[in-house]
């Protein structure tokens, strides 16, 4: 039984492995954050080490959606949408302090944070966050992936095991 | 084409007038403003038409201000008209005829305010989504009141 133990935390660690370094984002860019999210992207603070370097900017293709911006009530059906659309496994980026909780906007047009519509995994906060921030966020976020649990096999459900 | 010559040229359609950091504010009533904007536009040469807004002061019985900027490209010189109007019958005429971009300036003053624009019948709103009620701009409208579309999680 030990042995059926080993197998299925080393299954789940492969599996973790193989997601959290191959991340497709989905940047969607709605307002200054765009430009910090270009820098992170680009050659000095680089994405492509962490694996997360190829954006695909459909919904249907991507597993990370960075919502970069902020939301306005306007918006946000589209951005539930988009969530919609996206295929298991996926995760949200609240990215800069608009996309976070509203930023510094307390009016009758901005959602105050992202959170409130579609369930977010990590936040960065910063208007707009430092590129070192983003690659911390996308660092933690690749630790949540790894300890996801798979499980398979009816035993594995019972015994929570610690990676 | 200086200032004194357009005060002088307008002189028994408005109320009264202030310098205001160099440009000439002439304050009128309502229901002359579309005979002072034909003037401008015609006689002197004002013939761009950059800004419509309203101001809203709640403790004064005119409670709304509305604010029209012109400017003159041949003798660079700006203007600023303001009108009282009141909130029982906020009702101002509308300048579509003589300028085109009054069109967009008073569905966002309308939508804003609710300020109703008379001969403009394409009063929709512009910048706000549907559904939205109240209007926004106005002082006694609460700054935290949220109108979501989409219900919220939890």
């Amino acid at each position: 039984m030990a042995m059926m133990e080993f197998i299925t935390t080393r299954k789940d660690e492969l599996v973790g492995w193989v997601r959290k370094f191959s991340i497709f984002p989905y940047p969607f860019v709605t307002a200054c954050c765009g430009m910090e999210f270009m820098a992170v992207a680009s050659t000095l603070y680089d994405t492509d080490r962490f694996g997360a370097a190829l954006p695909r900017f459909t919904p249907r293709q991507a597993d990370l959606l960075m919502v970069v911006g902020t939301i306005s009530h306007k918006e946000a059906p589209i951005i539930k949408k988009v969530y919609d659309q996206m295929c298991e496994p996926k995760w949200v980026m609240a990215f800069g302090a608009c996309a976070t909780s509203g930023g510094f906007y307390r009016n009758y047009t901005v959602l105050q944070g992202v959170d409130k519509i579609i369930p977010v995994d990590i936040y960065v906060p910063g208007c707009p966050p430092r590129p070192e921030m983003v690659i911390d966020a996308i660092m933690k976020l690749q630790d949540q992936i790894s300890r996801d649990r798979h499980p398979i096999f009816p035993f594995e459900e019972q015994t929570p095991a610690k990676l | 084409m200086t200032y004194e010559t357009i005060a002088e040229q307008l002189k028994e359609l408005y109320d009264r007038s202030w310098d205001s950091f160099g440009m000439l504010v002439l304050e009128f009533p309502a229901e002359n403003i579309q005979a002072i904007a034909t003037r401008l536009k015609e006689k002197m040469g004002f013939d761009m038409f950059l800004d419509l807004t309203a101001v809203d002061y709640p403790e004064r019985d005119p409670r709304f201000e509305v604010v029209y900027h012109f400017y003159g490209s041949k003798h660079d010189l700006r203007l600023r008209l303001k009108t009282l109007v009141p909130e029982t019958d906020p009702t101002v005429a509308t300048l579509t005829g003589l300028y085109g971009s009054a069109r967009f300036m008073e569905r966002e003053a309308h939508e804003m305010y609710g300020i109703n624009f008379s001969g403009n019948d394409d009063l929709r709103p512009i910048l706000l989504y549907e559904g939205f009620e109240g209007y926004p701009l106005r002082k006694d409208y609460p700054i935290d009141m949220e109108q979501p579309i989409v219900e919220y999680r939890k």
